[in-house]
C-alpha cells in the first residue's frame, strides 16, 4: 500500500518578500521546497510535520546562475544540478563543483535536486558541501532583518541542522572568482560507482605560487566523517610552502585523519572512514594540483 | 500515522500536457505526480517502487527532463509537459527502445521496465550514440532485481544502433519490422567491455 503523505498547503510565490512572509506566518511550520528530493522523502517519513510548503522555484533570485571574472559565480538556491554541471562557466572555472554536482543521486534526482537543498539538508555526506567549503563559498540568506552571508563551512551545525532560521531563506551560494594557478577537486568513496551516499568524501583546493610549483595556499574539507561536512584547518599549514610532494600530501592526510570524528554505521566503520579520510584527501589534493597546473583532470566515474 | 489537522487545504485543478494531450486533474497538495498519474488519470504504466527516489520505477519526463514522479508534487505539474511510458509508442509501432527490450528479452517481471524505457529515452534524446559506460552510468538511478542489467544495457545500445542506422534517424518511431543491425555475437562481444 502506498505510504501517504501528511497534508499541507502548497504555495508558489514569485518574489522574495512574499516567500518570506509565507514562511514567517507559519513560524517553523512552513518550509521552502526547491527540488523536493529530500523534503518529500522526509515528509513521508514523518520526520517533521508542516502546515505549508513554499515552492521557491518561481523566485527569480533563486534561479540565478551567472559568472563574471570579478564577482565570481552565483548559484541560485533553486538551480538544479543538471543546470549547474551543464553550465559552461561552471565547467571551465569550477570543475570541483561539477565533480560533486554530477554524482548526487542519479540523473532523475539531478533533474530536480539543487545545491541550495544539498546545503540546507545539512547531511554530513552532502557531496557539494566540501567542494563549496574549499572554494571559499558564502551562503546568501535573506530574512525579516534583511540579507546576511554565512561562510559555507559554518552553515551546517549538526546533521540536518543549519544556521538558517525558520523565517529565513537561502537565496544563493556565491563562489569567489578563481585565483590564478588554482585548482580544486572533489571525490568520494562508495561501494558502487554511482547513485550512492558517500562512505567518505574529500575536497581540496590549492593555489600555486608564481613559480607554478610551490603551494601558496590550500584548503581541505571532508564529507561523512563528522556530524557535519568538515573543514580541515590543519591541512593548510602542512601544505603551504611545499611543492605538493608525497610527504606533504601524507602530512595533509594525517591532518585529515586527526580531524575526522567518524561513526560506525551501515555504510562503513569508524576505522575505515578515518583511513578513507586520508586516502581521499591525497587523491583530492593530486587532482587539485593537476588542475592548478592547468592539466586536464577528469576523474573517472 | 500521525494525521496533522491543517485548515484551508484545498484540492487544486492542475492543467498539464500529458503525452501530447491536454489533461486536467484535481489533487491535494500532498499527492505526488506518481499518485496523480496512476490513481487520478489512470495512467498505470508508471510504477511505484520505493516511493523515495531510489529505484526509478516511477521515471517520467517533465518538460523533457528525467524525474522521479514520486518526488514531484502533482500540483507542480501545472503548465508542465509530462511524458510517461504510454507516450513512447506511436501510430507506426513501438519505440525502438521498446522493440529492442522485446528482442533482447531485457525484462523479466517487468515492474522496472517502464522506468528503464523512459530513462533510456531521456538518454538517447540527448546522446544518440552512448557508450556502454554512459548507458550504465545514466541508468544507475533505475533498479532491476531480475535481469542483472546486462540485457537492459544491451537493449539500449541496440536501440541506439537501430535509431542511428534507420533512415531519418531522428524519427522517433520505427515499425515492428525494424531489423536488428548487429548480430548477437557482436552484441555479446560489446557487452563485455567497459566504456
Amino acid at each position: 500500500m502506498r505510504a501517504g503523505m501528511q497534508n499541507f498547503e502548497y504555495v508558489r510565490p514569485s518574489d522574495l518578500s512574499t516567500a518570506l512572509a509565507l514562511l514567517a506566518e507559519k513560524n517553523g511550520k512552513a518550509r521552502a521546497m526547491a527540488g523536493g528530493t529530500d523534503l518529500l522523502v522526509q515528509l513521508r517519513a514523518e520526520r517533521f510535520s508542516l502546515e505549508r510548503v513554499v515552492d521557491v522555484k518561481a523566485i527569480p533570485e533563486l534561479n540565478d546562475l551567472r559568472f563574471d571574472t570579478k564577482g565570481g559565480l552565483t548559484i541560485g538556491a533553486a538551480v538544479p544540478f543538471y543546470r549547474i554541471y551543464g553550465d559552461r562557466n561552471v565547467a571551465a572555472h569550477y570543475p570541483a563543483i561539477v565533480d560533486a554536482a554530477s554524482i548526487v543521486g542519479g540523473v532523475g534526482i539531478q533533474g530536480r535536486a539543487t545545491i541550495g537543498g544539498n546545503l540546507c539538508n545539512a547531511s554530513p555526506s552532502g557531496d557539494t558541501i566540501p567542494a563549496l567549503i574549499v572554494l571559499g563559498a558564502q551562503a546568501v540568506v535573506v530574512g525579516p532583518q534583511g540579507e546576511r552571508t554565512i561562510p559555507v563551512e559554518q552553515f551546517c551545525i549538526a546533521p540536518g541542522t543549519t544556521l538558517l532560521k525558520a523565517t529565513e531563506l537561502l537565496v544563493s551560494v556565491r563562489v569567489p572568482s578563481p585565483e590564478a594557478r588554482s585548482g580544486a577537486h572533489y571525490l568520494r568513496f562508495i561501494p558502487r560507482n554511482e547513485m550512492d551516499i558517500a562512505v567518505a568524501g574529500a575536497a581540496a583546493w590549492v593555489a600555486l605560487a608564481e613559480d607554478g610549483k610551490s603551494i601558496a595556499d590550500a584548503r581541505l574539507a571532508l564529507a561523512s566523517v563528522a556530524p557535519t561536512p568538515l573543514y580541515v584547518d590543519a591541512a593548510r599549514g602542512v601544505l603551504v610552502g611545499t611543492d605538493g610532494s608525497e610527504e606533504a600530501l601524507e602530512a595533509a592526510a594525517e591532518a585529515a585523519r586527526l580531524a575526522a570524528r567518524p561513526i560506525t554505521d551501515m555504510r562503513g566503520t569508524e576505522k575505515q572512514r578515518r583511513h578513507l579520510a586520508g586516502v581521499l584527501s591525497k587523491r583530492a589534493l593530486r587532482g587539485a594540483l593537476a588542475r592548478a597546473r592547468g592539466e586536464q583532470y577528469a576523474p573517472a566515474h | 500515522m500521525v494525521v496533522t489537522e491543517v485548515s484551508r487545504i484545498t484540492r487544486t485543478l492542475v492543467s498539464t500536457l500529458i503525452n501530447g494531450e491536454e489533461t486536467e486533474f484535481i489533487c491535494e497538495p500532498r499527492q505526488s505526480l506518481l499518485e496523480c498519474l496512476r490513481d487520478g488519470i489512470g495512467l498505470t504504466g508508471t510504477k511505484e517502487g520505493c516511493n523515495d527516489g531510489n529505484c526509478g520505477a516511477c521515471s517520467v519526463l517533465m518538460d523533457g527532463r528525467l524525474v522521479n514522479s514520486c518526488l514531484v508534487l502533482g500540483v507542480e505539474a501545472q503548465g508542465a509537459e509530462i511524458m510517461t511510458v504510454e507516450g513512447m509508442a506511436g501510430p507506426a509501432g513501438l519505440h525502438p527502445l521498446q522493440q529492442a527490450f522485446l528482442e533482447q528479452a531485457a525484462l523479466q517481471c517487468g515492474i522496472c521496465t517502464p522506468g528503464f524505457l523512459v530513462a533510456a529515452k531521456a538518454l538517447l534524446d540527448q546522446n544518440p550514440n552512448p557508450t556502454e559506460h554512459e548507458v550504465r552510468f545514466w541508468l544507475a538511478g533505475n533498479l532491476c532485481r531480475c535481469t542483472g542489467y546486462d540485457k537492459i544495457v544491451r537493449a539500449v545500445l541496440e536501440a541506439a544502433r537501430m535509431r542511428t542506422a534507420a533512415p531519418g534517424a531522428s524519427g522517433v518511431h520505427v515499425g515492428n519490422g525494424a531489423e536488428p543491425v548487429k548480430s548477437s555475437a557482436d552484441r555479446n562481444g560489446n557487452a563485455n567491455g567497459k566504456g
